[in-house]
């Protein structure tokens, strides 16, 4: 009981109170801080969610399974692709349905070019926060070639609803092959210069190593999962130890820091690309030939009862929650996100710190803020 | 030995600005690794993907001619209800009774480029454009009649439904 009455604020009436947010550059949305301070040291963080709220979780009891697809890029835009991953998968386990080999091979190969290009912007924005403009150039500018990819296969870059239960809404591009083997081999060579742009430099280092110490038993406690789990040692990797789609097919190793610093959640992420690429060039050449998709009904009607599915997103762990009553929309569905989690270990890591230091631990988690309210 | 560590800082920090700086300099000196586009001024020789999703339009013929039947699967499956479909029952000149879409109506400032209707179009009548310049002064302008004034449905495309009806 002791440790959870340490989490417990106590507001009292001469606290000086001052909000950040929600239109704030470093809270990277619509999100707000409400934070009382003493002098520039923070002394507690109470997070203020809701701005961003569309009740896409009711929307879907309105939807049918196709139709749901679309609203699921909506909440963690940086990996659109996983996101819809999970209510497919979810979906084609209720009708035990078994999908293509093609279809498990290019979705794992989606979701890792999905990660590579969400670390990357993670990376661009966590420099800038930190008053590293230049990472901001740089990111962008090699985040272009997967975006490329996706334009070239599904038509957008962003938000691509390419997934459907059963399958892919069309087959990929044939240049799609060629231009992840020319990705993998431009990034492989572009990465060190991550390093010695921002991983090296000496006042990056001194405003993230040892600041914000998440410790594992708080990782689990919260659910704090992905990169920012496992930069505490914690092991969620999703991919690892529950596998779906092609990842039992390829050999990686799950990412563990120990310390639990911003600069081991950093590291975690910058190896974390490194990963990525290695499971890229294990998938890439041996995509088998086939169909895209199998044949659905127009309409999918799920029989009653509840199906749970979760992958790994960029950010953590991503739950999808159907229940069904045999109709043709869900009953209920609930998503399980990451980035809701993540936010909430805040008041401990960055109370005691320097406003400064807020920014610093905040970008470390990687908040996409449409993925805490959906 | 805390003046050996002050300076060993001091190297330390000049050295990785100096790693930082070498990046920034590589690119500075050799323009044409830059891959920045200048856009406005390079509209026409700007590479479109042939799959782009730019807004939902209707593929017309020479003969301004169409293959929408009006049958309203589109509008069934859009999500947020961003398509309507109007459309007049006719009689033809033998005396049958038909469908014709008077108003192909989409709403782009509704769209969120599922598509769905595209995909589930049994006569592949609508198509992606690739137009992206969407930004209008009007709401209003946001909502396109998607058939063209006086256009009418291809004729090849009646008799396959109705042999596959028969």
């Amino acid at each position: 009981m002791e440790e959870i009455f340490q989490d417990i604020i106590i507001k009292k009436s001469d606290d000086y109170i001052i909000n950040m947010g929600p239109q704030h550059p470093s809270t990277h949305g619509v999100l707000r801080f409400e934070l009382c301070l003493l002098g520039e040291t923070v002394k507690y963080i109470i997070p203020h969610c809701g701005y961003i709220h569309r009740g896409i979780e009711k929307m879907c009891e309105k939807n049918t399974y196709q139709q749901i697809i679309h609203l699921t890029d909506r909440f963690d835009y940086l990996s659109a692709h996983m996101n819809n991953e999970a209510v497919c998968l979810a979906v084609e386990n209720a009708l035990e349905v078994e999908v293509p080999e093609r279809v498990k091979y290019i979705r794992t190969i989606l979701a890792e070019l999905n990660r590579i290009a969400s670390h990357q912007l993670w990376w661009c924005a966590f420099g800038m926060d930190l008053g590293a403009l230049t990472t901001f150039f740089y990111g962008l500018r090699d985040r272009e070639p997967i975006l490329d990819i996706f334009e070239e296969s599904f038509g957008s870059r962003l938000l691509h609803s390419f997934n459907c239960p059963g399958g892919l809404m069309h087959d990929v591009h044939p240049n799609f092959q060629k231009k992840i083997k020319d990705f993998i081999k431009y990034f492989r060579k572009i990465l060190p210069e991550y390093d010695q742009l921002l991983t090296g430099n000496i006042i990056f280092q001194q405003r993230s190593i040892g600041m914000g110490i998440l410790s594992k038993e708080d990782a689990i406690s919260y659910g704090v999962t992905g990169p920012s789990g496992r930069g505490s040692g914690f092991k969620c990797d999703v991919r690892k130890h529950h596998p779906y789609s092609a990842y039992s097919k390829v050999d990686f190793k799950e990412i563990l820091y120990t310390e639990g610093d911003t600069f081991a959640r950093y590291k975690a992420r910058i190896d974390e690309m490194w990963e990525s690429l290695n499971i890229l060039e294990q998938l890439v050449d041996n995509m088998p030939a086939g169909d895209y998709t199998v044949k659905m009904k127009p309409i999918i009607k799920l029989p009653a009862g509840d199906y749970f599915q979760r992958v790994e997103t960029a950010r953590g762990e991503l739950g999808c929650y159907i229940v069904s009553d045999g109709n043709k929309n869900p009953l209920r569905v609930k998503f399980r996100t990451p980035n809701f989690s993540n936010l909430f270990i805040i008041n401990k890591l960055a109370s005691g710190n320097k406003i400064a230091d807020l920014v610093a631990i905040s970008g470390s988690l990687d908040l996409v803020i449409p993925d805490i309210d959906r | 030995m805390n003046i050996f560590k002050y300076f060993g800082e001091v190297f330390g920090a000049i050295r990785s600005l100096w790693a930082g700086m070498r990046v920034t300099g590589y690119y500075s000196i050799r323009p044409g690794k830059v891959v920045t586009q200048k856009y406005p001024e390079n509209r026409k020789k700007l590479i479109i993907a042939e799959r782009f999703k730019g807004e939902v339009i209707m593929t017309h013929d020479a003969n301004n001619q169409h293959s929408c039947n009006g049958c309203g699967i589109c509008e069934m499956n859009c999500p947020n209800g961003s398509i309507e479909i109007i459309s007049n029952k006719i009689t033809n000149a033998e005396g049958k009774s038909e469908r014709v879409i008077d108003k192909h109506i989409y709403h782009l400032s509704m769209c969120t480029f599922c598509s769905l209707c595209i995909k589930t179009c049994p006569s592949n009548s609508i198509t992606w454009g690739h137009d992206f310049e969407h930004a209008v002064f009007d709401r209003n302008k946001l909502t396109k009649v998607l058939n063209q004034p006086g256009s009418s449905i291809r004729k090849e495309i009646k008799e396959v439904k109705e042999t596959k009806e028969a």
